[in-house]
């Protein structure tokens, strides 16, 4: 799409810090039924102007719904959707002016690529000259110029879905709705596009929302992120945060893999002790998580943050839990070793491959030490 | 491929012969000299000649026609519109007795349809001729095109509607730019199932007729009730030959589009 090497650089942008700033698009304590289920439960959210914003999460956990209501295919039950500041509740599809990529691309079958594009354009009732300009510069963009004349059937998965991009982006949105728009391509496909769609939203200067339940893809492009479950948003934040300061065993979980150890709080500062009896050890965290003496609590640790080792540690009462390895995943870049402690659970640690593996140092059956620092984990407290 | 045996050869022989047969006869015999429809003098294609000049008989002729033209046309028309509201707009008060009222003609006895048009015709004191048969044809040919569109809608992906929508199109403007170009074959095949079911109607069109509208399905029968004249069956071999024409080209329309369909398509996956 754009050049790659001179592609712009993703420079400092967080404009939902900024208070004064007013977001384009608003949620105001949307709920959304159908019959008796709701599919959207109280959300209220702020999306701004050339932000790019994922909602994430499960099928069926309302992000689809919530992207529809800005296109006008569904209206909230109770609530309002603003964009740029307009209530657009009650207002149909083809009176507002975001557009919309279609999961199965929705490409007019009876229509060549060029008519596809240009179906938004005719329906403005632009003239003819500004219409084709327009076609040739979204078949360049997309990088179909060949294609123009062939008709979506004639056309492979990747090569649809960018007709399906070009067609969105042909009436110059002022934001691009994507559902689930690389749920169809292969892997690397997928990967190369995800780059591409990034660099097109900073090239365009526009707002794109995107609906996603891989979490890979929505860490991979997003500014921010919105975890939902059940109707609701469970947290919205930036990628980084929400893999490092999740707020929740569900969004911990949801985003990448992580060990959770229960615990009760022993002391709470300066540094926030846990002891579990389960796990075996003591666990002390810095944590800003707000907790008190005697709370039962979660210590959620990722596989990467632990270290392995064949030897025991200076200190082996603290942020240390000896067990044996039951199964090593080798996935080429890392390996993932599943580590029984004695008290029968399971911790998994990933260690990055950093030499060609000759000799395994850890094998299977192997007495190990997991330890951590204090800064490797958070304390949830749900 | 199965290999070829005796039996499956039998079996084929005689189950076409069983269906052709009588068709067979039919259309030899109208090319026979002679005027009995049983003993075979020579070859002839004056009965065609005879059933052109037979004014009654193209009167007749021409009577079905334009019935089954407007009546196939209307029904299309109204038919397409119920299949669209079954398929589309789900679950509505009244939507069970919809669906059964519109598909109940599929399997009332003719004679009843027959029957019950004329009391109502009789109860409005509507006179009875060439536009009481098209209003019962339209009513009873509707509903096989209402199921032909129904089956294409049902496999209609709705997200191309919902595109033309975001794209700015009104839905009047989405269902003739998007809709129905895409189920047109489907509406086009549900024509001319009424067509042809109108063409050949005798039941319902006698109960309705009146002077000076008689259809060739009536005109036949009661010609033949006075026995079979050959010119009786060169205008059904006419008639034979254009419905299998039609077919054959319809048939070989889809099966031509379906398979520059598939080429392309693998032409795609392959590229």
């Amino acid at each position: 799409m754009s050049t790659k090497t001179l592609g712009p650089v993703r420079r400092k942008f967080q404009p939902w810090t900024d208070p004064a700033a007013k977001p384009l698009i608003e949620f105001r304590n949307v709920i959304k039924r159908f019959g008796d289920f709701t599919a959207v439960n109280d959300v209220s959210l702020g999306i701004y102007e050339r932000e790019f914003f994922a909602l994430l999460g499960p099928s069926g956990c309302g992000k689809t719904t919530l992207m529809r209501m800005v296109a006008g295919f569904d209206d909230p039950t109770t609530g309002d959707v603003l964009l740029a500041g307009q209530s657009v509740k009650g207002l149909p599809p083809y009176s507002r002016p975001v557009n919309m990529m279609f999961q199965s691309y929705a490409l007019f079958p009876h229509m060549s690529v060029e008519k596809n594009i240009a179906f938004g354009l005719e329906m403005d009732r632009l003239p003819k000259g500004e219409i084709a300009a327009r076609v040739e510069e979204m078949l360049k963009l997309v990088k179909l110029e060949s294609f123009a004349k062939r008709k979506p059937h004639q056309l492979s998965g990747g090569q649809r879905q960018r007709v399906a991009l070009a067609r969105s982006l042909a009436k110059k949105p002022k934001v691009l709705l994507l559902d689930e728009p690389l749920g169809a391509l292969d892997r690397k496909l997928r990967e190369e596009t995800q780059f591409e769609l990034m660099d097109l939203q900073m090239t365009l200067g526009m707002t794109f929302l995107i609906v996603t339940h891989d979490q890979e893809e929505a860490m991979t492009v997003a500014d921010r992120i919105a975890v939902m479950d059940h109707g609701k948003l469970i947290q919205v934040a930036t990628p980084s945060e929400i893999y490092e300061q999740p707020i929740s065993r569900y969004v911990a979980d949801f985003i990448g893999d992580v060990n959770i150890i229960e615990g009760r709080v022993e002391s709470a500062a300066p540094v926030v002790t846990i002891v579990s009896e389960a796990a075996g050890t003591r666990v002390e965290v810095n944590s800003d998580t707000a907790v008190n003496a005697g709370d039962t609590v979660y210590f959620a640790i990722r596989p990467e943050k632990i270290a392995i080792s064949p030897d025991a540690p200076a200190e082996t009462g603290v942020n240390a839990l000896s067990g044996t390895v039951f199964d090593i995943g080798y996935l080429g870049d890392v390996s993932v070793f599943h580590v029984r402690l004695d008290g029968g659970r399971t911790i998994r640690a990933t260690v990055a491959n950093r030499h060609r593996l000759i000799d395994r140092p850890i094998s299977w059956d192997d007495r190990v030490w997991l330890t951590w620092g204090r800064d490797s984990g958070v304390v949830l407290t749900r | 491929m199965k290999k070829f045996s005796l039996f499956n050869a039998a079996s084929l022989t005689l189950g076409f012969a069983f269906l052709y047969l009588p068709i067979l006869i039919l259309v030899i015999y109208s090319f026979n000299e002679g005027r009995s429809v049983g003993i075979w003098v020579g070859w002839s294609t004056k009965w065609y000649a005879a059933a052109f000049e037979n004014e009654q008989l193209m009167e007749a002729a021409w009577v079905t026609i334009r019935i089954a033209l407007i009546s196939a046309s209307a029904a299309t028309v109204l038919g397409t519109l119920a299949a669209i509201v079954l398929a589309r707009y789900g679950r509505f008060p009244g939507r069970m007795l919809f669906s059964g009222m519109v598909f109940a003609p599929l399997v009332m006895p003719e004679i009843i349809l027959g029957l019950s048009f004329l009391l109502l015709f009789v109860a409005v004191d509507f006179d009875r001729g060439f536009w009481t048969i098209m209003l019962a044809h339209v009513t009873f040919t509707m509903c096989f095109v209402a199921v032909v569109v129904q089956s294409r809608l049902v496999t209609f992906d709705h997200s191309l509607e919902e595109a033309a929508m975001d794209l700015g199109c009104r839905p009047v403007g989405v269902f003739f730019r998007i809709t129905l170009p895409i189920i047109l074959p489907a509406v086009v095949s549900g024509w001319m199932l009424a067509f042809t079911l109108s063409l050949d109607d005798l039941v319902i069109a006698s109960f309705n007729t009146g002077p000076g509208a008689t259809t060739l399905p009536m005109k036949i029968y009661s010609d033949v009730r006075l026995g079979v004249k050959p010119e009786i069956n060169a205008v059904c071999t006419i008639m034979i030959g254009v419905v299998t024409v039609a077919v054959i080209i319809a048939s070989i329309l889809t099966r031509r589009s379906e398979a520059e369909r598939e080429r392309a398509e693998r032409l795609a996956a392959a590229g």
